[in-house]
């Protein structure tokens, strides 16, 4: 490689996972829990989903945040209808601004990672590193704080990275993070202060991939997600557990004609003897002990 | 600046004082035709070009004003046969440019709202006075035309400023179509304290966003409505929602589109707990019989964020 972040491998020489009751595919549903400040600074760049219009844009200001007071309730129903256990990626600005929904997650118990503090603020390459750790800092502090959880799992705005972000998230207690790409399975990643998991969140399968960024319908997510499904449970038979990764954003799916693709989706998946619903860090243990038998 | 424009407060979509409309309907459902007039060289705002190539842009202009000479007749008669009242979202300016249209619309009780007064001059740059000034001549404009001022606002081409909704509802309105936040209607600061609303008026309905933004099929912009209405309406019975249809007669009117918007207009109307409505008409309702215990309930809700 031209970098020295992880020892490089392909899938297929990697030994077999088991996942608990010998279950195929490992369903982690990722809900990003996003803000959107109106006074976008856009540095270095706008992010996937930000605001594009000239100041006060509240055309997109309001559709995202849609999103955190209408679509998310939509998707705990959904949720709890299929029986699924989710992931919830929260802006720590969510967190803070609307506390009936911490409050509603916390008692729910589901897992919460971090996604930075909110989506204008982006980490990326050049950043200045004391900037940067203060970011990460507070943003974990403060999510840890509100949510009362260890809150070990990170997922950076957008996905953007500086050269320092997995030394700074180690050095404050991350365990996982889910920016990078490049595998369908977890794999050690390596810092200036230990190692992170790179946990595989995938970014093709992304309903905001799919439908903003690719202009594909809604019907062809739901066909794009049940055909990911069939293969890797295929694969899996052959080659040990797999994941399926579903990332989520309640200002996309959360809208009336969506949502029920939505629910096909978790429909069909669930109904699979082989799926096993769980939370990220919950795939993570199942895989690390899975890895050191 | 601040982070958000603190025009409404969080309010959890669960749990919330039950809305009953009319006769029990579930879903208020109102479709709002954008007339609008773009003009051929209109003055410049450096914030945002009217075009996108040196004027006159041909194709760009001469679509819209197909939408006034060809498309109005083929939406107008469609809204006739399934008995919908327009809601226009009217560019005042047309009052004068094509007076027929006004006419056409009046007779048929239609509501007028405010779009500004042409869809190519923006909010953009405009100082507080100048803002009202624009806002203002395009109240009177319409009530000149249409016998009644305005009571709904989107502004021109969605272009705002931070006093946008403070100045529309001081000039006297009641509602906004600018917020895209909710399912429901739901009360909007403003800085006289009015009691003022935002009407959902569904950006991802918007057969503009559909077509030209999204770029979906006509027929499955068409499936796709039906499918937003019947997720509104099953909501809608544990409290009412409502459900817009924002057009642009050069989008929807075209002899390829209008088929699947006259399927939707079919499938929605067939249902027999739906109240086919107008904006002002929701927004009355929803002020006379919901603003109230609304304002409370995100109160309790809304907690002591930082």
């Amino acid at each position: 490689m031209d970098h020295d972040r992880y020892d490089w491998s392909m899938l297929t020489d990697r030994p077999k996972v088991i996942w608990p009751e010998n279950k195929k595919l490992a369903l982690w549903v990722n809900v990003c829990v996003q803000f959107f400040p109106i006074n976008q600074k856009g540095k270095p760049f706008i992010p996937s989903g930000g605001l594009t219009m000239p100041y006060p844009d509240l055309r997109h200001y309001s559709l995202r945040e849609y999103g955190n007071r209408v679509g998310i309730y939509r998707f705990l129903k959904s949720f709890d209808e299929y029986s699924i256990k989710p992931t919830f990626a929260l802006n720590t600005r969510v967190a803070e601004r609307y506390p009936y929904l911490i409050d509603l997650l916390k008692e729910r118990g589901d897992e919460i990672l971090c996604h930075g503090l909110h989506m204008d603020a982006l980490h990326y390459g050049g950043q200045d590193i004391d900037e940067e750790r203060e970011q990460v800092n507070r943003s974990l502090d403060k999510l840890r704080e509100l949510s009362g959880q260890d809150v070990i799992g990170w997922i950076s705005p957008d996905r953007s990275e500086s050269e320092n972000t997995p030394e700074l998230l180690v050095e404050n207690d991350v365990k996982y993070f889910c920016d990078w790409v490049n595998d369908d399975m977890p794999y050690q990643f390596k810092t200036k202060n230990g190692e992170l998991v790179a946990m595989p969140l995938s970014q093709e399968l992304e309903d905001s991939f799919i439908l903003l960024n690719n202009k594909h319908t809604e019907d062809s997510y739901v066909e794009q997600i049940c055909d990911a499904c069939d293969f890797l449970i295929d694969e899996a038979e052959e080659q040990g557990g797999r994941i399926l990764s579903l990332n989520i954003h309640p200002w996309m799916l959360g809208q009336p004609h969506r949502i029920g693709k939505l629910e096909k989706v978790l429909e069909y998946v669930s109904s699979k003897s082989e799926v096993w619903s769980a939370s990220a860090s919950e795939i993570l243990n199942e895989y690390s002990r899975s890895a050191d038998s | 600046m601040k982070e958000d424009p603190q025009l409404f407060d969080y309010w959890p979509y669960e749990n919330r004082p039950k809305i009953e409309w009319p006769n029990g309907a579930k879903v208020a459902f109102w479709v709002a035709p954008n007339i609008e007039f773009y003009e051929i060289d209109p003055p410049l705002n450096p914030h945002r070009k009217p075009w996108p190539r040196s004027n006159p842009y041909v194709a760009g202009y001469s679509i819209r004003d197909y939408g006034n000479r060809v498309g109005h007749m083929r939406q107008m008669r469609l809204l006739d046969k399934y008995n919908i009242r327009g809601s226009i979202s009217l560019s005042a300016a047309l009052c004068e440019h094509h007076p027929e249209i006004i006419e056409m619309c009046l007779e048929r009780n239609w509501e007028f709202f405010s779009h500004g007064i042409y869809n190519t001059r923006y909010t953009y740059g405009l100082s507080e006075d100048q803002e009202r000034e624009m806002i203002l001549d395009a109240f009177s404009t319409i009530e000149k035309h249409t016998g009644k001022p305005p009571a709904g606002y989107l502004a021109p081409a969605l272009s705002h400023s931070p006093h946008t909704l403070d100045l529309f509802a001081e000039a006297g309105g009641i509602y906004t179509c600018d917020l895209f936040h909710d399912d429901q209607p739901t009360p909007v600061n403003v800085r006289d304290g009015s009691k003022f609303v935002s009407v959902p008026y569904s950006l991802e309905m918007n057969d503009t966003i559909a077509y030209v933004v999204n770029k979906i099929e006509p027929r499955y912009y068409g499936k796709i409505m039906r499918e937003n209405f019947d997720r509104l309406y099953k909501e809608g019975a544990d409290s009412g929602t409502v459900m817009c249809i924002p057009t642009h007669n050069y989008q929807i009117s075209c002899p390829h589109r209008i088929r699947a918007f006259e399927e939707t207009l079919e499938y929605i109307t067939g249902h027999s707990d739906v109240w086919v409505t107008t904006g002002k008409e929701i927004a009355d309702y929803y002020i006379e019989n919901y603003y109230d215990s609304s304002r409370e309930d995100i109160h309790r809700k809304s907690g002591d964020a930082l």
